[in-house]
């Protein structure tokens, strides 16, 4: 059984999906990425559907459940390379994600999940904003 | 000529969870056939994709039959998806924005409606359902 | 009334046909002269009567019969590529119905022996092919003008950059649904192309909004936001404002700003450290 490879890149994990995905499949890449991002401690998720021509509702579904299920580990999911005519379908249809962030593309994706970072960090660090940029 | 000719249906049955995939590939392929803008083709397929689940999974499997179609002046894609389930005893419930009988964001048939250009549903409970669907080029 | 059997008719054209073609060419030459070359006229002739005859001969009637599949082909490829070419119907239909002045000089001829009732079936399939042919060509002549006034459609929706990560679509005149869609399509299309994350759509020159072009705006800017980008609508006057409430659209948590420039500046600052609006949509 296909099953779609996910990334590691520093800790944010990269999950490109190229093809048309079974459902199976699909709920197969939840699992895992659960379990990834438990076993690497990701503090994010980068879903690349730039591959993909459709996204219906089950679709919709899984992206919106690995968002709330990352946010329940503490991780933070983008979704990116959205394709206009599969913006367009989902805005006919109704779909939603759910709160998903989205970005055009994976660099710009990243740079959203470091910054997510950076804030937390600051917060951490320096709480009262005292130090220089 | 070769390739699919107005009028030649293509039976695609509808029996385990790689059966969607095919069909959308199947319709797909037909779409672009069928000379729809890539919006139209994209709106199609995503409706056909979200039919054949539903045989699949509410109706307990069936079949999807494409056909190209063509009047004076375009061409289009025609799908028929049947199956033999329970059918729908509230059809306009069903119909309804944001009605599912499943678990989750169910869209149902009122989403796939919009995305395509002529909808008909023929279904009573105990009778199946049988969905058509057709969208034509510009 | 039982038709009468034409298998004897093809083999009659078969035979007389050096009469039949000639008589058929001069008609055809004279009235098409200078707009195609006799050798080609000669050639597509030569064509059509093959593929007639064979038709006949496998026992055709009427045009609409499967054994003049081939013939209504060839004749529709022929007025298709006439229709682009541009000639006009009347050089277009002349050449099939110039067939008939090799009809006619098979009457005058005493050693054919044809009987009428055969010459009419023939005649009246010629006039058929005549109706045929002027009816391709005025498809073909349809979509080459549906196709114009996309080409024209597209050119007069231009979409420009106006910064870096920023693009604008200065809409002129008034929005139907089908110009307002290729809009949609072609902004978010150039969002993608040049990676920018900042759209605005500027209607100040837009008399009038119905609500159908109201909620194709509106999709667009959700269209937007789902890939990632976020998209302003500025230029609204406040009689397209007044219609919009009245016509009771949510434009919820749309962007708007008075003009353009205002539209550029909220772009820009919003600029670096973007924080991603959220994607929900209104409704479900």
């Amino acid at each position: 059984m296909e099953s779609v490879p996910i990334l590691k890149i520093g800790r944010t994990l990269l999950v490109s999906i190229q093809v048309d995905l079974q459902d199976h499949t699909a709920l197969q890449l939840q699992e895992d990425l659960a379990d990834r991002i438990t076993s690497t401690g990701a503090r994010g998720v980068l879903i690349d559907i730039s591959g993909l021509e459709i996204v219906d509702s089950f679709i919709g579904r899984m992206l919106a459940s690995i968002a709330s299920i990352s946010r329940v580990l503490d991780a933070t999911t983008v979704v990116v390379g959205m394709r206009p005519a599969v913006a367009i379908t989902m805005v006919e249809l109704g779909l939603s994600l759910g709160g998903v962030r989205t970005a055009l593309d994976v660099e710009k994706g990243l740079r959203l999940l470091d910054v997510e970072e950076d804030d937390a960090e600051h917060l951490l660090l320096d709480p009262d904003g005292t130090e220089a940029e | 000529m070769s390739g699919p000719q107005v009028g030649d249906p293509e039976a695609v049955p509808i029996a385990v969870d790689a059966d969607v995939v095919r069909v959308r590939q199947a319709v797909r392929a037909l779409a672009q056939t069928a000379r729809l803008s890539l919006v139209d083709q994209t709106k199609f397929v995503t409706a056909a994709s979200e039919l054949a689940r539903n045989t699949l999974v509410y109706g307990g499997g069936g079949e999807a039959v494409l056909t190209l179609v063509s009047d004076a002046r375009r061409t289009g894609v025609r799908v028929r998806f049947s199956d033999d389930g329970p059918g729908i005893a509230d059809l306009d419930l069903a119909m309804t924005d944001g009605y599912t009988s499943g678990n989750g964001l169910g869209l149902g048939l009122s989403g796939a409606r919009r995305l395509v250009e002529t909808f008909t549903i023929d279904t009573a409970p105990g009778a199946g359902t049988r969905i058509e669907i057709t969208s034509w080029s510009r | 009334m039982a038709p009468e059997p034409v298998t004897p008719l093809s083999s009659l054209l078969q035979d007389r046909r050096e009469r039949v073609a000639a008589a058929w060419i001069e008609t055809a030459a004279a009235e098409l002269r200078g707009r195609i070359t006799r050798t080609e006229l000669e050639r597509e002739q030569t064509d059509v009567l093959d593929t007639l005859v064979a038709g006949l001969a496998a026992g055709g009637q009427v045009l609409t019969d499967p054994q003049f599949d081939g013939l209504r082909g060839l004749l529709g490829s022929v007025s298709t590529a006439r229709a682009r070419q541009g000639f006009s119907p009347r050089e277009t239909a002349v050449s099939v119905l110039a067939l008939k002045e090799g009809l006619y000089a098979l009457l005058a001829d005493r050693d054919a022996a044809v009987a009428p009732a055969d010459l009419l079936t023939l005649l009246r399939l010629v006039d058929d092919l005549g109706l045929f042919t002027f009816e391709t060509f005025a498809t073909a002549r349809e979509s080459i003008i549906a196709e114009q006034a996309e080409q024209l459609l597209e050119l007069s929706t231009p979409v420009v950059k106006l910064w870096e990560g920023v693009v604008a679509v200065p809409l002129v005149g008034t929005l139907d649904s089908a110009r307002t869609q290729v809009v949609m399509e072609k902004l978010l299309q150039t969002l993608v192309d040049t990676g920018s994350e900042h759209a605005i759509i500027d209607i100040t020159g837009v008399p009038a909004v119905d609500t159908q072009v109201a909620q194709h705006l509106l999709k667009t800017v959700v269209a937007a936001r789902l890939m990632g980008a976020e998209c302003t609508i500025s230029g609204i006057r406040p009689q397209i404002a007044q219609t919009i409430v009245a016509l009771g659209i949510e434009f919820g948590d749309i962007r708007t700003k008075a003009t353009l420039a205002d539209a550029l500046v909220a772009a820009l600052r919003t600029g670096k450290g973007r924080r991603a609006e959220t994607s929900a949509l209104t409704g479900a």
